[in-house]
């Protein structure tokens, strides 16, 4: 009796998550097919039949050739590369202070670090539109650099935690020996904090590279476009064909989840890591 | 390089200098802006002249008495509905792939896989599974029988829309909390469960009486991301319907993108930036107080 009942709590788990897996790929799969078969094929068949060939890369050529998704990967690969060089070091600064360091103001900086996430970012743009108009970034690369690289409390947060177990004999020793402050920042903290780089480097990776609001608000011009709010004017331009869009949707989904099937432990990692503390 | 001076100086330097940048550009690109929104509410600036004529309450009087502005939060209450059912599901898989199981490592990285995809190519992702005549979603329910369904424009229904819409933000989403779930499932003690067992409690038993309350805090925080998640919907309607059809998926952020950006009303559209605000802080508020009643953090 009680075997039989095993099996079917077990028949259930795995039904539903079958279910599951199904829901989650099932837009996915619709898109891959679609983005093979050429207008006639995709007039005349069923949307969620095979293509004839998978080999049919036409859509995915015209993508790169009318659409410029070539310049909007070289545009969003620069952002990344900026923000994160200069995002890592503010934040192992920031945590550097925050963890070795007692002083009056420490529970005001980590105080404004946290009340910053109530803040709907979405809404204050329209008075931080101002100051970027201001600083003469509008419509440039620099527009969404600044407003990337601050340092935010879940960053903060993981360096903490790292920066705890990192044991303080360590400072100390160093400071026998004589080295200042910042060597110890330099050699000691910074590459002991690489595990929480690396997933925080993978994480924001990926949220700058899926940002549509920022790119679309500070840089219109043409020869700006990143991979979102390229897709966005190709959507466009384009709207009814659905093949191209499928080609175009595919190419830009693919850096990511090729980048996530090779890396999900630290994705899963900088995931919990902030949001269980 | 600054070797010589005592460790208290070098402190000090230390401190001051490598808060400066950080501490400057939060200051600029989050605070400053938040200050100059809550002065700009009292004014009926245009966006673009110099000078800022002073209305007082008047924008706030606009917000609450204009029934067009509070009449989108309805649309934004789908989501909320949607968010619930988000979590309740999340829950759900993270206990069952926290069970023993085969291959639930699998099933948690294709159940979080739709996190990470890039929201504007899911958006018209889902702009074709819900095309109405194109569309995959109607050919499939055709194809499983369910015919009378199978003529639902999704994204062209008044009603339907804005579940419709939210429904996508549950495909994204939910892997992330199921995570988040699974993380502080795994951090339960395991011999609570050992106790729970030698006294004969039943495995239902165990779920409610000792899974359940242990997962209260990070349920809390999970409601309240959904909860705000709900209030500050965006990108979703904005890339796929543009509000439509006839505004009805139209959500609060957007119409304050619009207000603001569209109809150069800054004015106004800080107001009802600030009311947001205002709304992401009680829910905060209210969540504490009953975090704190629950008794046991």
């Amino acid at each position: 009796m009680a075997h039989n009942k095993f099996r079917f709590v077990d028949f259930i788990k795995y039904f539903t998550l079958l279910i599951g897996v199904f829901v989650v790929l099932f837009p996915p799969y619709v898109v891959i097919v679609n983005a093979f078969k050429s207008t006639d094929e995709f007039n005349s068949s069923s949307s969620m039949a095979l293509p004839k060939s998978f080999l049919n890369f036409d859509n995915f050529t015209a993508v790169f050739q009318r659409g410029g998704l070539l310049s909007g990967f070289g545009n969003v690969l620069v952002i990344i590369i900026i923000t994160l060089t200069l995002n890592i070091l503010f934040g192992t600064m920031v945590a550097y202070v925050l963890g070795r360091f007692s002083f009056k103001l420490k529970p005001v900086v980590f105080g404004a670090y946290l009340v910053a996430t109530i803040i709907p970012s979405i809404t204050t743009q329209v008075a931080t539109f101002g100051i970027i108009k201001n600083m003469g970034l509008y419509n440039t690369l620099g527009a969404p650099i600044v407003l990337y690289i601050g340092a935010d409390v879940i960053q903060i947060i993981l360096y903490l935690q790292f920066i705890r177990n990192i044991p303080f004999d360590l400072d100390e020793s160093a400071m026998v020996e004589g080295a200042s402050l910042f060597k110890i920042y330099r050699s000691i903290i910074f590459p002991l904090l690489t595990p929480a780089t690396a997933t925080l480097v993978i994480l924001k990776t990926i949220s700058i590279y899926n940002d549509m609001y920022i790119p679309y608000l500070y840089m219109p011009k043409q020869s700006l476009g990143v991979v979102t709010t390229i897709l966005m004017r190709f959507q466009g331009v384009n709207s009814g064909e659905w093949n191209l869009i499928c080609a175009a949707i595919l190419l830009i989904l693919l850096p990511t989840v090729i980048l996530y099937f090779f890396l999900q432990r630290y994705i899963f990692e900088g995931v919990t890591s902030g949001a269980v503390k | 390089m600054f070797g010589t001076l005592s460790y208290n100086k070098q402190k000090t330097i230390i401190i001051v200098s490598f808060l400066l940048i950080p501490l400057l550009l939060l200051a600029t690109f989050t605070y400053y802006p938040a200050i100059k929104l809550v002065y700009y509410s009292f004014t009926n600036w245009d966006g673009y002249s110099p000078e800022k004529p002073w209305v007082g309450l008047d924008n706030y009087r606009e917000v609450f008495s204009n029934p067009d502005i509070f009449k989108v939060f309805t649309h934004n209450f789908a989501y909320f509905v949607m968010g619930i059912v988000q979590n309740i599901v999340a829950i759900y898989f993270a206990v069952v792939l926290s069970s023993r199981l085969r291959g639930k490592n699998a099933f948690r990285i294709m159940l979080f896989l739709p996190y990470i995809m890039n929201g504007v190519a899911v958006a018209f992702m889902f702009g074709y599974v819900f095309d109405t005549t194109n569309g995959s979603l109607n050919l499939f329910l055709d194809n499983i029988g369910l015919h009378h369904l199978a003529q639902t424009s999704w994204l062209g229904t008044e009603g339907l829309v804005n579940y419709s819409l939210a429904s996508t933000g549950f495909w994204r989403f939910m892997g992330y909390n199921m995570v988040i779930y699974i993380a502080s499932l795994q951090a339960i003690p395991k011999d609570i469960y050992e106790a729970a067992k030698i006294d004969g409690a039943g495995s239902f038993q165990t779920l409610w009486r000792i899974t359940l309350p242990n997962m209260k805090p990070v349920i809390q925080l999970n409601l309240f991301l959904t909860v705000t998640g709900a209030l500050e919907v965006f990108d979703l309607p904005f890339v796929l319907t543009k509000g439509g059809p006839a505004g009805a998926s139209q959500t609060y952020v957007q119409k304050v993108v619009e207000t603001a950006f569209a109809f150069n009303n800054y004015g106004l559209a800080s107001a009802m930036s600030i009311i947001l605000l205002f709304f992401v802080v009680i829910v905060l508020l209210v969540q504490q107080l009953v975090l704190n009643r629950g008794g046991d953090k």
